[in-house]
């Protein structure tokens, strides 16, 4: 990810309107949001939401703070830097022929993605990568002319045996007490 | 035991040690009303607009510290409380909201009077509810009210539709609270702590500046002590007017933009700030990248997004300003900043800044002192929003802590008279006055007719200026006195009240300002006091917008030439 972009990781409860919650708050604050993707988490009841904004336009720590501030928020981190993992997956039909195709599955080869699709005159691509893997694929594949691009939003998580969500202080206690 | 979801709502009310309730009901939250009688214990009050019912909420929360309720129908009763709650939310005031809302078979239809008042009140209110399970509503009531009251303070909604009223289920009010993401810093972290008196005790040139903080977590001792300890002055924001007596040696007025010019140079000057429970609001700090230029900044405050948000910030400690302080006082040492301190009242004797000028008319500041006299300081005062407003902060002394009742985030004009009513009605032995903008009274005006039928005894004084006044001091100093849409074709407000059966009187003599605040003091009920004043007297000082606190206007443009040098501390 380039510098200026932080991937936010916010746990929050799983209750309808917590999303609107969120994006009024960066709607009302002014906040941009580059991305965000929402899926369960570990915790039963509990998602994980990545946020991706700009810092060169957004005060990060404020975000930070001020989704900490939302009540059904409980945990909000900023995973940005060397030690974190960051994956995007892409959807992109191209336009083909039967003369470039084996072009492009040359191209979708060295990027490690995936031909999920082909018809007479188009071929569907799935990659999944960091956003710079993503927008390299694009670029190429920009030349045979883009029908349509699906990107899911980036999620992130830290390298290592620590969660980022930070989320196992709050499981039940007993649980580790256990072991 | 079962019971209906209206009784669930009024024994989980009376957990919460709610004493009075301010609304307007209509079609679905009639179940509620219906069995308001079966609990005595509950006053409602009825207002005569919803505005009205949030307000007075808020002005019961402001003077007792309490959570103020209020209630209303859903559509057009639930929006009339919108400006209310937006209030609340601005000056973090607790209070809890409840509206009907249309049946749950009928939520998303747009059936008749259905508005999403949880996704229109979603920024203005520090959490709310969308009650879909009667069984719920015990524990959504308690978390209403922990989170109105503690942390930062601020307004909760809960919207309840009619079906989950009359359902029933069993009620038992819960112990605990299951709030995972919601855990207030209390305490200052420790080395944070240590870091400030360290700077504390190398500042030169110390400035606390103290906002509504400070109020709200009741620290007014804990402040004078740190001031009296190390000598540092104290300025105010202007919500945090009433936390450190006026009188006090210490006490340099409050800034910003009509803040007293010393406390502006104070703050401009100094090269350490001490902020305690306040926000850096624009109105205080004039343009940020000028504020206090030299200073550095120690920031107490409860809510973490507001460190750091607009000023610059050397030691942050997030956590309760009492508990903060209390520790902090505990690693200071005894110290005089002589110099410093007599700089200020250097400052202080060359840019008095509230004086009043000696004249034959009746000039509001001089109604303002008079109420301050009359009173002896010892009254709630609840004011408008404009010029009375200001007047009321400068020219009344506030030694009593948490008596000035303002709306200040929001400046809500209409505000005086709901909100007035709330805090007399929370503190019924205390005086409360309501200085009142012409204007700003005849917004919600139609609350005589609740005073009158509570008989709740605040005393009215309206600044009659005959004008939107703080608008034609814009007009007449940055737009060439083209008076656009100021004048106001007021009524005679005494005819009003006594159609609203509440005596009253109107003043055009400036010796008769005295014995009227006198006979309205002297009155059980309320009173009325039509005060004509000065029509185009202006407000001074004044930080003209955009400019930062040391480019302090001072001298009227109009040239007036006599100043009586006055009761100026
Ligand atoms: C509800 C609302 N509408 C408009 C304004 C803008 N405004 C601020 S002060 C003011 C004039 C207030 O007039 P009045 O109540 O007579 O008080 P005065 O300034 O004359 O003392 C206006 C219109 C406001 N603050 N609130
Ligand atoms: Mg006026």
């Amino acid at each position: 990810m380039a510098t200026t972009k932080h991937a936010l990781v916010a746990m929050v409860t799983d209750k309808p309107g917590v999303l609107n919650r969120i994006a009024s708050l960066f709607r009302r604050r002014g906040f941009n949001i580059e991305s965000i993707a929402v899926g369960h988490s570990e915790v039963p009841q509990i998602s994980r939401m990545t946020i991706v904004v700009d810092g060169s336009t957004t005060q990060v720590e404020q975000v930070r703070k001020q989704l900490e501030k939302v009540v059904d928020v409980i945990k909000v981190s900023d995973v940005t830097g060397e030690g974190t993992i960051t994956r995007e997956l892409a959807m992109i039909k191209v336009k083909a022929t039967s003369t470039n195709r084996s072009e492009i599955m040359q191209i979708v080869d060295i990027f490690r993605a995936n031909i999920v699709d082909v018809s007479s005159d188009s071929v569907a691509v799935e990659v999944t990568g960091d956003e710079e893997k993503v927008h390299s694929l694009y670029k190429l594949l920009r030349n045979f002319g883009i029908i349509e691009i699906a990107r899911t939003g980036v999620i992130a998580m830290t390298r290592g045996g620590e969660s980022s969500s930070m989320m196992e202080a709050r499981q039940p206690k007993s649980r580790t007490k256990k072991n | 035991m079962k019971m209906t979801g209206a009784q669930i709502i009024c024994e989980s009310l009376i957990k919460e040690g709610v004493e009075v309730i301010f609304g307007i009901l209509g079609g679905v939250i009639l179940p509620l009303y219906d069995t308001l009688p079966q609990y005595p214990q509950l006053r409602h009050i009825l207002v005569r607009h919803e505005q009205g019912a949030a307000h007075a909420a808020e002005g019961y929360a402001r003077a007792t510290g309490k959570v103020g309720v209020c209630f209303a129908t859903s559509g057009p009763g639930a929006t009339n409380l919108v400006t209310g709650i937006a209030d609340a939310c601005l000056d973090s005031v607790p209070i809890v909201a409840i509206t009907g809302q249309v049946i749950k078979p009928l939520i998303g239809k747009d059936a008749f009077q259905e508005i999403d008042i949880t996704g229109i009140t979603l920024p203005i209110t520090k959490h709310n509810y969308l009650s879909l399970d009667t069984a719920g509503l015990g524990e959504t009531i308690k978390e209403a009210f922990f989170l109105a009251r503690t942390g930062r303070p601020g307004p909760v909604l809960i919207d309840l539709p009619k079906d989950v009223q009359l359902n029933q289920a069993d009620f038992s009010y819960p112990e605990k609270l299951k709030l995972p993401g919601y855990k207030p810093t209390l305490k200052g972290h420790p080395s944070q702590i240590k870091k400030a008196a360290k700077l504390i005790s190398e500042a030169n040139q110390p400035v606390i500046l103290a906002g509504r903080g400070v109020i709200i977590s009741g620290a007014y001792k804990e402040l004078k002590c740190l001031a009296e300890t190390v000598q540092i002055p104290v300025v105010t924001t202007l919500l945090g007017i009433s936390c450190f007596p006026e009188s006090h040696v210490l006490s340099y007025g409050w800034l910003g933009m009509h803040g007293m010019a010393y406390a502006n140079m104070a703050v401009d000057a100094a090269d350490l700030i001490i902020a305690i429970g306040m926000r850096f609001d624009d109105r205080a700090t004039g343009r940020v990248s000028g504020f206090a230029p030299n200073a550095k900044v120690i920031h107490i405050d409860i809510d973490p997004a507001e460190i750091g948000k607009n000023v610059r910030v050397d030691v942050p400690i997030v956590g309760d300003v009492k508990s903060v302080l209390s520790e902090l006082n505990k690693l200071i040492n005894i110290k005089e900043n002589i110099e410093w301190i007599y700089q200020l009242d250097q400052w202080r004797k060359e840019h008095p800044s509230i004086m009043i000028r000696d004249c034959d008319e009746i000039l509001p500041q001089y109604v303002v002192r008079q109420i301050y006299e009359k009173t002896s300081g010892d009254a709630i005062i609840v004011t408008g929003v404009g010029q009375n407003q200001m007047w009321a902060a400068q020219h009344y002394f506030f030694d009593k802590p948490n008596s000035l009742i303002t709306s200040g985030g929001l400046g809500t004009m209409g505000f005086e008279l709901p909100a007035s009513m709330g805090a007399k009605v929370g503190c019924p032995n205390e005086t409360v006055w309501c200085i009142a903008g012409d204007g700003g009274f005849q917004m919600t005006i139609q609350e005589l007719a609740t005073i009158a039928k509570e008989n709740i005894a605040v005393k009215i004084a309206i600044l009659n200026n005959g004008f939107l006044g703080m608008v034609r001091q814009w007009q007449d100093l940055f737009y060439e006195k083209r008076y656009v849409a100021t004048p106001l074709n007021c009524p005679d407000f005494v005819k009003i009240a006594e159609a609203y059966c509440i005596p009253g009187v109107t003043v055009k003599q400036k010796r008769d300002v005295g014995p009227a605040i006198e006979k309205a003091m002297n009155e059980h009920g309320p009173y009325l006091v039509n005060f004509m004043v000065e029509p185009e007297e202006n407000v001074y000082p004044m930080v003209p917008p955009g400019a930062s606190l040391a480019e302090v206007m001072e001298e009227p443009k109009k040239g007036v030439s006599k100043w009586q040098q006055q009761n100026t501390l």
